[in-house]
Order: C-alpha cells, then structure tokens, then sequence
C-alpha cells in the first residue's frame, strides 16, 4: 500500500500536502474499508448464516424475514441492539465494565491488519505477521476477564476465569501448531509463509508431512477452543453458567463480544488457510497473465471460500457435538494436545532433513491420504444421510 | 470450608460462594432452585428449594366436583396430563365402585402410552440440550410436536389433555386416527436409532454422563427414587407390572432396567439409557393395544351427580416420572373431602443433596436433568 | 516497516472507535429508564448474597503460570523457526536440532513434572 500511495504522489495526486498526512489519510481509508466493507458485513452474515445453517440442521426454518433468505437478519438485529437499553449494574465496576467491549472488539480487528486476502490485498504484510496475529488474539482473554470480574456477578466471575484459563491453555498447542509452519516457511510474514507453498494441494503444508497433517487438526481444534466454540464453549455454557462472562451485559455492549465473537470465527479459518491450506495460491492460468484485476479476484475469492470452509465446519461441529466438561477441557489440552504438538513440532523439524525428493514422495502420499480420508468420511455422511430416512418425515393431517 | 490439597500446602484458601442456581436460570426445568455452595467448581452443597410453582391443586380438589376435577389433574404434570387423569379417574371408580368399559381401558393405555412417548422425548431431548447439544433436542421437539397432533386428534387438545373420564375416556378413538397413529410409530422406530446415533453414541455425552451421581440400590431404595430413576439403578420395579391395573397383565413388554454397561451401575447414563428404552418398548404397547382394540362404547354410564360413597383409597400409575398416586378421600358428597398428590419428581428431588456433594458445577447439570424432574410436578 | 506498524496504530483506534462511536449513537437513540431493580445484579432472579469478588480457587493461577513458561518457550523458538532452513543449508542444521531438542526437552520434563506433581488435574484430591 505504501508503493501505491508513493505512486500517487510522486504522480502529483496530493501536491502540496506533507507525505504523511497522504499515509495516514491513505490507512485511515483502508482501515475504515476494511471494517465497514468487509469486517462489518462478514461478522453479521456470518451470524445470519450460522443460524441458517444450525436451523437446518435441525430441521427448522431460522431467520427468514428480513431481506432475501433472511440475509439482512444482522441489521435488523444491530438495530435492535443499538435501541436496546444500556444497563450497567450499580454493583460492577463501572469503568471497567464499559472497557472490557472496547478491548475485546480491538483485539480481534486488529488481526484482521495481517490477514492476506490476495497477492497485493493485504493491509500490512508485517515481517512478525503470524506472531502479532497471536498477540493480538490473545488480548481478548485481557478483555474477556475484565467483563467477568467488573460485573461482580458470580455466573460472569466463573465464566470469566473458566474462559481466561481455557484460552490460554489452548494457546500453547495453537502456538506450537503455529511454530511447526514457521519452521517450514522460514519466516513469520503472512504473505512469505503462503508463497513457501504452492497452489496444488500436495504443495500446502498440509499435506508436508505427517506432522503438519496433525498439526493442522492440532491447530483447528485449538483454534475453536480459543473462540470458545462448541464443543468448548463452557465460558458461556448457558445451561450451566447462565451466560458466562456476558450475564450482566445489554444491548451494544453485548453486541461487541458477539461481533468479536463471529469475526474471530473467520480470522480462525483465514490463518488456517494462510498457514496450512496454500492461502491465496491460484494455478497460474493464462487468462490471469494479463488481468491482474482478474487475478487479484480469483485469489480473494480463492481465500475466502477456503477459510470460510473452516467457518462452515465449525458451525457443523456446534450443531453435532455436547460440550465438554471443564476438567476434560482441560486434562485434553495439557494431557494430549500439549505433548502431542511437542511430538509434532520436533518431527516436522527432523523433516526438514530428509532430502528433497524423500520430502516430494512424502507430500504426495499425504495428498493420497487426505483425500482417502476425505472420500471416507463424506462415505460416511452419506452412509448416515441415508440412514436418517428422510422420505419418512411424518406429514401432520391436521 | 471445602479445603483442598493446594490450600493446605501454602496456607491460601478459597471463598466458598453460594450460588443460587435458578428459578430463573436456562436448565432447572421450570422455576426450581438450588442453594449452591461451591468453590467456583466443585459443590460442597446443594439444597433444592421448591415451591416457586405451588398451585394449590390439592386444595382445589376439595372445592370442585369429582367431574371438575380432571381438568386441574392436568396441571399437577403438564407434561404427562394423561396419567394424572387417570390415576384420579381410577381412584374415584375405585370409591363409587364404576366399571370401565374395555375399549375405555385400551383407549387410556394408548392415550397414555403417546403421552409418556411424549414426555420422555421432552426429557432426553431437554437432557441434550442441558449437556451442549442443540440438534437432539429440536429433534426431539418435531417428534413431540406429531404426538401433540394426534393427541389434538384424539381429544382436541394438546398439552392438557382432560381426555380421561371417571368410566372411560371422554371420546373415542376413531379408526383413521388409529391408522395415523401407527403410521406414527412406523416412522417413530427409527427416529430413536437416529437419535442414539447422534446423541447416545457420542463420545463426549459418553464421557459426561458415565460415572456421574452413581445412585446405589439401596440409597435408590431408601431415597424413594420411582419410574426410571429407580430402573435405572437396577431395580426391576414398575408398576405395570408390579401393582398391575388397567390392561397391562395382557400386554407384552419388558421393563428396562440400568446395566451399567458403561460407567457404573446406576449413573445418569443408565438413567437416560432407560428412558431411551422405554420408548421403544411404548411403542410396542401402542401397537398392540392398536390391535386389539375391541369395539364397544368408550365409556360406561356415569351419572352426572358423581357421589362415590364414603371411604378412602389410595391409586398408583406408572408415570414418566415414575409412580404417581392419588391418594383420595370421599364423604359421600358431591366434592372430593381430600386429595392427595404423591408425584415421583418429589422424591427425586431428595437424593439431590446427597449426590451434589463433591461433584463439579457441571455434573449437577447433568444430575438434575438425569432425574428428569420437573417443576410443576414438584410443587403441584 | 514504520509504515507498516503504523497500521496497527490506525486499526487500534479505527476498533475504540467503532466502538465509541456505536455506544455514543446508541446513547442518542435509547432510553435510559434506570430502577434499583433493574440494576440489580442478576442472579437467577433472587436477590443476590454478598459480591462476587472473592478469593477464587488458586488453580487458575497455577494454569497461568504453567501457560507463561510454555509460551516464554514458544516465543524463544520463534527467531530459530525463522532462520532454521539456512543453518540446514549451511550444515549446522543437525547442532541446531540438537538444541532445540534439549530446550524443548527441559520443558517437556517440567511438564512432566507438573503433571506427576498433579497440577494438571482440575480437580485437586484432598490429602488424607
């Protein structure tokens, strides 16, 4: 983005204007862009979709109303939230009770700085990219536990800690999943991490080797317990703690946990797509040659259908799974998953000595096994679909 | 003061909170309340706390007439009307001596038999969803919601059912709802192996309900657990069976009883895995009472000044929720002189405090909704 | 790379500001009707018993401090993930390995540690 604006000035765009007011108007823009154009709208859709998609698997409607399929289902719902009325109860800890929305909304945006949607369509390709991803992701724990404890609610006290612990416990394994690709790549930038792969499946990380085939599902259920997604999502388990960290919270407030919420759902898919899924990587066909527009759109399209895949999946897992006990929560990070992406970490970096044909035979007999495993398991699905009878759904005669 | 290892060793120590879990919280099934002592996890103490729903059912016995009566039994359990009407309605004949004719006596145990179907739909459904599991329980819900239409079939309403009379039900059972009904039960059978394929099956709802409040026979016994609480500890006991009335001796059924085949003998597995049970083996009763269903007059002459004579008895069903008694007293007039409720959520409710302590938040959750208590059984 | 960083800035305030602006529109639009009852604190519609803020069980801190060695550890492996694939090239790859081996290895046995010393449990035993 700096090229471009340096572009533009050096073409005389801004005469007379000093060259970083131009940067910051220029990131002031793409900012804003980015979060009314596509932040804003990806959080509320996502939401309208996850009820969709939950409501039919469970043989419901969901919301239909409010525009074609129900789609502007978010506005209406932000609507009513922004006319909802603010309550503060008058045994929190008022400051901190209003900052908790502001540094959990602030986290998770600002991930969305290194996020690579195409070649050039990033908004800073930071040279810390996947390390400041886990830096500022984690500042959510900071603003989650201030609303449990400002609100001097016990249901939102439990929730709190109970969240602040999980997604921490959790960060270990998501790191160290993390840590196996930076060593692959060789570097920490989003944009280097995505060009060390190719477009072809068995060029991805994924399919490396066996121990990044691990990690990957090391990193997506780490990731989900982060987000606090069922199965994990005791924080906020209502049968059992009301509603979590979020008891005592109304209208907008309450809006903003669910926006980081929704929104964390993506930046989850999208980095799984940046570290494991070959990102943005479109074959190098020849209509793209001459159309960069073309090919800045295939990419971005390219990354979003394959992050949003993992969004889909996990709205799937929430309409399938019961949530976990807490103490199973936690004994399956630190008793399994801690030591299990250890184990990984270290044979992905003895991988990296076998030579490179050895390491080329390896990523295509990984590619095998992930399609035999995904020609399974939808065998299996269909094996259940089948199973369920649907032909037999009982008309009603009244 | 609920020390543990760690407090000992360094001398810090935790706060016990008490917690007060409902009447206004997402899984107590109703407006029901727990006084929870805990340490943010584990209970040291869980007093249940009834009456948020009290209604007075039994008072209004003794202010309407034996007819007007069956309508308020409706409301001592809304999810199982069914049987409290015909546990009223067996005691009054009992007092006045009034025969009920045979295809009365079929058409209350096909009544009743949908209705436990129903409720116990409502139980497991409601189970999962305690436990984090959404899907099961709409699953459940559009099950229930069929039932619900043939009951609007068979006596006009769906919930609160007034369908049981004193001398036989209030309407017949006409031969198209008959077909509906095992129309129902043909697409019903496999909804259950459905059901446990994407609930019962699953690893986690495993590992949460395995070995959780384990009740022991005795304790089962001594608590005075009923209907498949106490099954579910492994005691064969059902009142079908065991008090046996209406047309159950000629029926063919099994009891299901608690195994432990996973976790231990009288877990809230087993609790669950016997409700599950029991509604393939309803769907058994219905079909045969569906054929052999005997043409007839649905109910026997009853005059309409209902006078049982002087005297007292006491009446046992096999509800949902287990044994539902009635326990009535008459002075000859045209008004009950007492009526007494005895309800199997009641009793359920004792052995909370016993299994709460040293359990997890958690498992209470899962306690509660293992008994499948229900509030306005609780309090009536 | 200023420039860069400049963005985080930008998304920084860009995301207070979101938030300020939305809460600031909704203090315009929405009634304010406060009753000592509504902002009572909410607990399962009782009154509530005493305040929340209380010494809270220490295994909370326990997970904490396990999670801030291991993710100090993470954080140190970081810049050798970074250069690991030139000290292969180079042939310094197998000392390299060697030790991150042992790093991840001290670790791994404070791990193990906790883990027979019973602080990974959730529930503690009470000793008898």
């Amino acid at each position: 983005m700096q090229a471009y604006l340096d572009q533009l000035i050096q073409g005389g765009a801004f005469a007379g204007m000093p060259r970083e007011v131009v940067y910051a108007i220029g990131m002031l823009l793409a900012a804003f862009i980015v979060l009314s154009a596509f932040v804003a709208p990806l959080a509320g859709v996502t939401s309208w979709l996850e009820r969709r998609v939950w409501a039919r698997m469970q043989s419901r409607v969901g919301p239909n109303r409010v525009g074609p399929q129900g789609i502007l289902q978010w506005l209406a719902d932000g609507i009513k939230n922004l006319l909802k009325e603010d309550i503060i109860p008058t045994a929190a800890d008022k400051k901190l009770f209003s900052l908790a929305p502001y540094i959990v909304f602030m986290g998770f945006l600002c991930a969305f700085v290194v996020i690579p949607f195409g070649g050039h369509l990033i908004v800073a390709d930071l040279n810390i990219g996947i390390l400041y991803i886990l830096a500022v992701t984690s500042l959510v724990v900071v603003g989650i536990l201030m609303a449990g404890w400002a609100s001097n609610n016990k249901w939102s006290l439990l929730g709190g800690m109970r969240s602040a612990a999980q997604i921490i416990s959790y960060e270990i394994p998501a790191g160290v999943s993390v840590l196996m690709i930076v060593f692959l790549a060789g570097t920490l930038s989003m944009q280097g991490i995505i060009k060390g792969q190719g477009w072809a499946p068995w060029d991805w990380y994924l399919f490396h080797n066996p121990f990044t085939f691990a990690g990957f599902f090391l990193y997506f259920t780490a990731a989900l317990a982060e987000g606090n997604r069922t199965p994990f999502d005791i924080p906020e388990a209502e049968s059992e703690l009301v509603a979590g960290y979020v008891t005592e919270y109304s209208g907008m407030r309450f809006l903003f946990f669910f926006f980081a919420e929704w929104g964390n759902l993506y930046v989850i898919g999208a980095v799984a797509t940046t570290l494991f899924l070959g990102g943005w990587q479109v074959p190098p066909l020849a209509i793209f040659e001459n159309s960069p527009m073309l090919l800045a759109v295939a990419q971005f399209v390219t990354f979003f259908l394959k992050a949003y895949l993992w969004v889909f999946v996990a709205m799937w897992i929430r309409a399938t799974l019961p949530r976990v006990r807490v103490d199973q929560l936690m004994s399956l990070c630190w008793k399994y998953m801690v030591p299990l992406s250890f184990i990984c970490l270290l044979g992905t970096v003895a991988f990296m000595f076998v030579p490179a044909d050895g390491q080329r035979i390896t990523s295509a007999a990984m590619f095998g096994l992930g399609v035999a495993i995904t020609i399974i398991f939808f065998l299996r699905v269909g094996f259940q679909i089948r199973q369920a009878k649907p032909e037999l759904y009982f008309k009603p005669h009244i | 003061m609920n020390e543990t290892a760690q407090d000992q060793d360094t001398g810090f120590h935790t706060e016990d909170m008490t917690i007060s879990v409902g009447p206004q919280h997402p899984s107590t099934h109703g407006v029901l309340r727990f006084v929870v002592k805990t340490d943010g996890e584990v209970i040291s103490e869980a007093i249940p706390d009834v009456g948020y729903l009290h209604r007075s059912i039994e008072k209004i016995g003794e202010k309407v007439t034996w007819h007007g009566y069956v309508p308020y039994t409706d409301r001592a359990d809304y999810l199982a009307a069914m049987f409290a009407n015909q546990v009223f309605c067996m005691a009054a004949e009992k007092l006045a001596g009034t025969p009920v004719t045979r295809r009365g006596e079929f058409c209350r145990v096909i009544a009743c038999e949908l209705n436990r179907l129903a409720s116990h739909l409502i139980s497991v459904g409601t189970f999962g969803q305690d436990i984090g599991a959404m899907t099961p329980f709409v699953h459940a819900l559009r099950e229930r919601e069929t039932i619900n239409n043939l009951m609007e079939e068979i006596c006009g309403a769906r919930l609160t059912y007034n369908y049981i009379r004193i001398g036989g039900v209030g309407y017949d059972i006409l031969p198209e709802t008959c077909t509906r009904i095992s129309e129902f039960l043909d697409h019903f059978e496999p909804i259950v192996d459905e059901f446990n394929r994407l609930l019962t099956g699953n690893k986690i709802f495993i590992e949460r309900l395995a070995g959780i409040a384990v009740v022991s026979k005795e304790d089962a016994l001594q608590y005075n657990l009923v209907g498949p609480n106490l099954r579910g500890a492994g005691i064969k006991w059902d009142i079908r069976r065991d008090i046996p009335y209406s047309v159950y001796p000629e029926l063919e059924f099994e009891i299901p009883v608690g195994t432990g085949h996973i976790g231990a003998l009288g877990d809230s597995f087993d609790r669950y895995w016997v409700r599950i049970r029991e509604l393939q083996e309803s769907c058994k009763i219905v079909r045969q009472c569906l054929k052999m269903l005997p043409k007839g007059p649905a109910i026997s002459k009853v005059a309409r000044k209902f006078k049982p004579a002087a005297g007292e008895c006491y009446v046992r069903v096999e509800a949902p929720r287990g044994d539902m008694g009635f326990y009535v007293i008459s002075d000859g007039s045209e008004y009950p002189y007492r009526v007494r409720i005895r309800t199997g959520s009641y009793t359920a409710m004792s052995i909370i405090d016993k299994l709460s302590k040293g359990i997890m938040l958690a498992d209470l959750i899962v306690l509660i909704g293992s008994l499948d208590v229900d509030a306005p059984e609780i309090d009536r | 790379m200023l420039f860069d960083f400049a963005n985080v800035l930008v998304f920084t305030a860009l995301g207070l500001g979101f938030v300020g602006v939305n809460l600031l529109i909704g203090r315009l639009l929405r009634p304010a009707n406060p009753q000592a009852r509504k902002l009572s604190t909410y607990e399962c519609g009782e009154p509530s018993t005493g305040s929340a803020w209380v010494n809270f069980n220490i295994r909370f801190y326990l997970v904490a401090l396990i999670f801030i060695i291991f993710e100090v550890e993470i954080a140190f492996i970081f810049p050798v993930a970074t250069v690991f694939r030139g000290l292969i090239e180079s042939g310094e790859g197998l000392l390299a390995f060697v030790k991150i081996f042992i790093f991840v290895g001290i670790l791994f046995l404070g791990l193990v540690y906790s883990w027979v010393k019973g602080d990974l449990e959730w529930i503690k035993k009470v000793k008898t």
